[in-house]
């Protein structure tokens, strides 16, 4: 151990012991005395694959780094927890990879903490050398159209919620007893939840969706699911899987117009290739013959899903009464252009299809987090740099707020570690100057005491954790969600 | 500080990470696992950080290899993401992502091998890719939505390793630098 380094240490130890954090458990003295430099503080907003990604990169790339992960909710994971279908769970197999990070000596999870309210943007850039927002995009973009506040109207963010038990979207109580459903968009969120509402409920049963939406799924009265897009079939915002799974979900039989594929085929050959494949799926479906196992399925079907395209909707109907959604009226509209950029331009000509539930799934939108973080109202994002937010030394940023809120995890992996190979650039080339020893969360565990903020920790989110997986278990599902707040920070902290 | 403590911890490290393997255990199963005992019991399986580059030695990954005997050893290369060249032994019927994980190389697996990502995309060597049995529907379809396709793109999870396969170069695909929103021009930090 160099000199230097043990005299930083014991300057850094008295500091602590004077400001009566002395308390500081033993994993943090060792890790400080085995630097060769002092320690980088670096805090993560955000618990989602973005924060976690990026943190994984730093923590494996640089030994002098702590990182603290901070979290709005008493649980960790985001959208893996909150966005991802419950019948979908091998796409959760990455919180197992999350966990090692969580486990790590240098890594700290503080859940129940809103980064802007329990302490501020400010607070965090002074108990930081770098601070990284991660905080994805928790609102939605409006339709912008009369009646999107009538009852039977909600959006995908929150009907996932509702599914998915987060613990906002818990009383959404959506209302499935009309036969017919609109879902506006024709993304991966907007087939999620199609799906949802389709599935056999002997599949759900088995999946970790809340016990309250599997009871409304399974007493859904629900026969037609007709997806909407603005554009045509070459623009659809779908990945492959999602739209075979689709294809071939039990019980429910697809419905494609093959006059909205007459002519795509030209298209076909100068696109690349997983535009190329999803096409060939779409047109396989609406314009072959299905063959003997799909059209015996889809003859005995007694639900069916829909594509319907060049449809912008303009107003959504209420009922007699005014009190609720019956109906949706669109504006037919026409390509201008091709391909990815194609712009749908009205037609002048109007259609109005009865339904008693719409699910506008047309994007998930961020917001900004503070005054002092720069933001782009017409992007929905933070300016940034591959990371580096613009004008903010020491801040960066990752995931959906980086990038919008577009792409899968993979997508989302590398985006969080570029931020994180520009935080370790910084560091090296000394733009982030970590030469003054920062406090971390040691500055802030007194901050929160004296707001009433009890935070939960990695522990205390597996106590909850090990709990959801007992209940779930009694009633052969791999989790029950806890669904309350209050619930979920007792039993943290028993 | 006292040395002991460092000391002390550092083997106790070592300790840990020659005692549990360092493998994903998931991803020997190959195929197209069902994941479900594993989310229901989520438990750290590969000790990535710390534990792997306290311990000096590859130890557990050669010594298993050495008790092969040859015709069960293939020689891999993987080419890192900075353009490395790292050769490995590897033993027929492991699968690639495995093996990179085995010997500290930086590809993922997030879905754990359960075909439900495509974090573990790698670039196959021209020689063996045509060797390579096709990629079923699901890895295809999985491939559709790996960042920077190739023709020679596959999964590593589903490159199973064969006695023919001796010699193939898995190269990870170089980290793109531009995902910003359609319009959006990076600004000058």
């Amino acid at each position: 151990m160099s000199a230097y380094c043990s005299r930083w240490t014991l300057r850094f130890l008295n500091r602590l012991c004077v400001s009566g954090l002395a308390k500081t458990n033993n994993k943090h003295v060792q890790h400080f005395s085995s630097q060769t430099s002092p320690s980088v503080q670096v805090c993560i907003v955000g618990s989602g694959p973005a924060g976690f990604y990026t943190a994984q990169h730093l923590l494996k790339s640089h030994k002098g780094i702590h990182v603290d992960i901070f979290e709005k909710l008493p649980v960790p994971f985001g959208l893996v927890r909150f966005g991802v279908a419950p019948d979908h769970p091998e796409v959760k197999n990455v919180i197992n990879t999350f966990t090692q990070t969580a486990h790590l000596e240098r890594c700290e999870f503080f859940g129940n903490v809103t980064i802007g309210s329990d302490i501020t943007m400010e607070e965090l850039k002074m108990a930081y050398h770098a601070v990284i927002l991660c905080y994805g995009a928790e609102g939605s973009r409006s339709l912008g159209v009369p009646g999107e506040k009538l009852s039977g109207v909600y959006s995908a963010k929150d009907f996932v919620g509702w599914y998915n038990g987060l613990p906002a979207n818990k009383d959404l109580n959506p209302d499935l007893s009309s036969d017919a459903v609109v879902i506006l968009g024709q993304g991966n969120v907007a087939l999620d939840v199609a799906r949802i509402l389709l599935s056999p409920v002997e599949l759900l049963k088995k999946t970790d969706i809340t016990q309250a939406s599997l009871d409304s799924v399974a007493a859904s009265k629900i026969k037609r699911v007709v997806i909407v897009g603005r554009r045509g079939p070459l623009q659809v915002a779908c990945t492959i899987k999602e739209l075979r799974e689709m294809v071939n979900l039990p019980g429910t039989k697809p419905v494609l117009d093959r006059r909205d594929f007459e002519g795509i085929k030209d298209a076909l050959k100068d696109i690349a290739r997983p535009r190329k494949r999803l096409t060939e799926l779409l047109m396989k479906v609406a314009m072959e013959e299905p063959s003997g196992r799909d059209a015996e399925r889809w003859a005995a079907a007694s639900q069916e899903w829909s594509l319907r395209f060049l449809r912008s909707p303009i107003k959504i109907l209420p009922t007699a009464d005014g009190k609720k959604v019956a109906g949706i009226r669109f504006a037919v509209t026409t390509l201008e252009g091709s391909g990815e950029n194609a712009k749908a331009v009205l037609t002048g000509q109007e259609e109005e299809v009865s339904c008693g539930l719409i699910v506008s799934s047309i994007g998930y939108k961020s917001l900004p987090i503070d005054d002092g973080v720069p933001f782009d109202e017409t992007q929905g994002v933070i300016p940034n740099d591959m990371g580096r937010v613009c004008q903010t030394p020491g801040l960066y940023c990752s995931g959906w707020v980086k990038r919008g809120p577009t792409g899968v995890i993979a997508t989302t992996m590398n985006d969080s570690f570029e931020t994180a190979r520009c935080v370790l650039e910084d560091i090296d080339s000394r733009v982030l100057d970590c030469s003054m020893a920062k406090p971390g969360h040691h500055a802030l565990r007194g901050l929160l005491e004296k707001r009433g903020v009890t935070p939960v920790s990695f522990s205390g989110w597996e106590k909850i954790d090990a709990l959801e997986v007992t209940r779930g278990d009694e009633i052969g599902k791999p989790r029950e969600k806890l669904l309350d707040v209050q619930e979920m920070l007792q039993l943290a902290r028993a | 500080m006292p040395t002991s403590t460092m000391l002390g911890r550092g083997m106790a490290v070592v300790l840990k990470s020659s005692l549990s393997p360092l493998l994903t255990c998931s991803a020997e199963t190959g195929r197209t696992k069902t994941s479900c005992r594993l989310w229901m019991n989520p438990r750290p399986r590969r000790l990535f950080a710390e534990s792997m580059s306290l311990c000096t030695t590859a130890g557990v990954s050669h010594s298993e290899v050495d008790q092969d005997s040859d015709k069960n050893v293939i020689n891999v290369v993987f080419v890192d993401r900075s353009g490395q060249r790292i050769p490995v032994k590897a033993k027929v019927g492991d699968n690639a992502l495995h093996l990179a994980h085995k010997h500290g190389i930086d590809l993922e697996g997030a879905c754990e091998a359960s075909l439900a990502c495509s974090t573990c995309h790698v670039y196959v060597s021209d020689a063996f890719y045509d060797k390579l049995p096709e990629p079923d529907e699901r890895e295809e379809d999985m491939l559709d939505m790996a960042p920077l396709l190739q023709e020679n793109s596959r999964l590593g999870c589903q490159v199973i390793l064969t006695p023919e396969l001796d010699g193939i170069e898995l190269t990870l695909p170089k980290i793109t630098r531009n995902f910003y929103v359609d319009g959006h021009k990076p600004a000058s930090h």
